[in-house]
């Protein structure tokens, strides 16, 4: 066999195991969507169905004489319902924990942001010999474990009357994000470069000028990717919002975490409640996927 | 820009940053020296050291005997043993192992499978886009909806995809979450992160130097030495970059074992953060809860201490 032709068998393998490897890790996501579909009682049948079809169909099928080989097709086919979502809408509320986790993980956003353009960008334009130690310290602080400092936050919010606020998680979530956004911003900006201020300060542009008509629009791919990995950060937190939030704030996370009763799980419907809490942010990941690499590798990956 | 225009810009985010971890680590420190319990509002005392004896030694009550009993089931008599002979609660040993065994498995399982997958998956083919995207989806996927997949229909004794196939083969069923809790949770965490490292992994390996393998295959090197050679050393500095990175998300796991497992058997599978939400939510104990709390505090900058050493050069130029 000549060495092309080797190569390219060589090749095939190595994309067939691009796409099983990717199928498996993709699967529980598929499994889960499946699920939502099913009735409650088709979610738990032995052996598990996976076919979806069409109500006549699977009729069909399942009252004609397959030969015995084919048996197992019975049992496999299910009709697609959409049951579970219906009550999930109707009955669940879903709508509102979806306008709280929008306006919790955007306004968290928006406020960390506000406080982290400006102090980054003195940061990496006008910097001293500490500024790495300050970035390496705000870090630090973001691997103090929430739970050291619960109780606290909790009484704090008590006294303030802030629990079951979005306010509440706005400023927490702002707050939790505002390192790792410091330290991608800086990254970013310290990519420009600096012959192009100077330019402009010879203009005579002073510092606010520099920051709006020159960093930002520079800047503006690496401020897209760190705003959209805050948001996917802040819309997937489930330990501040499981504990501060009841019923007026709570966001997705909390409705999800509202479904782990040990006893009587409806598979069906707790699938399709996951389905609708994740699919928001995982559709969106998909659509910015590029922008958001960029910032979750923190600027310092090439 | 003058340095005191400098200065006023930093300072919003280095004040607020630093309220909020003083303030509240001021409180947990105050309520760890005292005598703190809900159920008991009436007693207000100092408490000296007692709530971080008790957090550290105290082998007493159900939680001491379930553990006992679950390492026997386990059958580990060495595990046994040293938690009979050492001083300490077996809850704090298995809470600390834990934890460190929970960030150190998914560390190393990520960086491997990260490593394979993206080398694997660096390469021209149609639907290369489709495979990304399927790659990447499980870390948008919220942790507590990540451990509702797995705890239901992967690992269920009965229903559970892993044991109908299990089951297929003849096998008995096993209830998979129940025997190896920790296992199951480090499964859900490295599904979700694995990801991660594939999505630096494969950025970094496009600005790799595709002619110096070239290069180097037609000098006769084969597949391991160029990947040892070539594209680990170009990867370290993404590899340090993950670790990180992953180090100060998987420090405070918590959805995950609040839906799976809740931290049970006994603490098997509780880290230090389930430890301390349990004994302060569920015991009611706030003096113990911050004693605990500290105790995460400090083991968390040991860590960060690590790594600012070790790998904090790559984040920040």
């Amino acid at each position: 066999m000549t060495y092309l032709a080797r190569k390219k068998i060589l090749e095939f393998i190595a994309v067939t195991f691009c796409w099983i490897v990717a199928f498996l890790v993709f699967f529980p996501i598929i499994w889960m969507f499946m699920t939502s579909f099913k009735t409650e009682g088709g979610a738990v049948s032995l052996p598990p169905s996976a076919v979806p079809l069409p109500g006549f169909a699977v009729e069909a099928i399942q009252g004609s004489n397959l030969p015995g080989w084919l048996g197992w097709l019975k049992t496999a086919v299910f009709e697609p319902t959409f049951g579970s979502y219906q009550t999930v809408f109707e009955r669940e509320g879903y709508f509102k924990f979806l306008t709280n986790s929008l306006i919790v993980s955007v306004g968290s956003t928006l406020l960390a942001m506000t406080i982290a353009i400006p102090s980054a960008y003195a940061m990496a334009f006008a910097g001293g010999p500490g500024t790495k130690g300050i970035l390496l310290w705000m870090l630090s602080t973001k691997m103090l474990p929430a739970v050291g400092v619960l109780m606290p936050i909790y009484l704090i919010a008590q006294t303030l009357k802030l629990l079951d606020t979005h306010l509440l998680l706005i400023i927490i979530y702002a707050l939790m994000n505002l390192p790792i956004i410091m330290l991608i911003l800086y990254n970013f900006f310290k990519e420009i470069p600096r012959e192009i201020l100077e330019a402009g300060r010879i203009d005579g542009a002073t510092t606010w000028d520099e920051l709006r008509r020159i960093v930002l629009p520079l800047a503006w791919g690496g401020l897209a990717s760190t705003g959209l990995l805050s948001i996917v950060l802040a819309w997937n937190e489930a330990f501040w919002s499981v504990l501060l939030t009841t019923t007026k704030a709570a966001p997705l996370t909390t409705f999800i975490a509202g479904y782990t009763a040990p006893e009587g799980l409806f598979w069906a419907k707790v699938s399709a409640a996951s389905t609708l809490a994740v699919a928001p942010i995982v559709v969106f990941g998909w659509l910015t996927q590029r922008q958001l690499v960029q910032g979750l590798t923190f600027g310092a990956v090439k | 820009m003058s340095r005191t225009l400098s200065r006023l810009l930093q300072l919003p985010s280095i004040a607020v940053l630093l309220v909020w971890m003083l303030v509240p680590l001021s409180m947990t420190l105050y309520f760890s020296f005292r005598k703190y319990h809900l159920l008991r509002p009436h007693i207000q005392s100092w408490a000296g050291f007692k709530n971080y004896q008790n957090f550290i030694f105290a082998r007493k009550g159900k939680g001491w005997v379930w553990e006992l009993e679950f390492l026997d089931f386990l059958n580990v008599q060495w595990l046994t043993d040293l938690a009979i002979a050492t001083p300490f609660a077996t809850s704090f040993v298995t809470v600390i192992g834990n934890t460190l065994l929970l960030v150190g498995s998914v560390l190393f399982i990520t960086v491997v499978f990260g490593l394979a997958i993206s080398v694997l998956v660096n390469r021209e083919f149609a639907g290369r886009g489709i495979v990304r995207v399927m790659l990447i989806s499980p870390f948008f996927i919220m942790p507590a909806v990540n451990a509702i997949i797995w705890k239901n229909m992967m690992f269920d004794p009965i229903y559970g995809l892993i044991n109908v196939i299990w089951t297929m083969f003849g096998a008995e069923p096993v209830p998979w979450l129940e025997l190896y809790p920790l296992q199951g949770i480090i499964t859900m965490v490295a599904w979700q992160w694995t990801p991660f490292a594939i999505l630096i992994f494969m950025t970094s390996l496009q600005s790799e130097d595709r002619e110096q393998h070239e290069a180097a295959r037609l000098d006769g090197a084969n597949f391991i030495q160029i990947f040892l050679l070539l594209t680990l050393p170009h990867l370290a500095r993404a590899i340090a970059v993950v670790i990180l990175i992953q180090m100060i998300f998987h420090l405070g796991v918590f959805a995950e074992i609040l839906i799976s497992t809740k931290g049970g058997p006994g603490s098997a599978s509780a880290t230090l953060t389930y430890e301390i939400y349990k004994k302060a939510l569920e015991g009611f104990n706030y003096g113990l809860a911050a004693a605990g709390g500290v105790l995460a505090i400090i083991l968390a900058n040991l860590v960060s201490i690590f790594l600012v050493r070790f790998v904090g050069d790559n984040l920040a130029e």
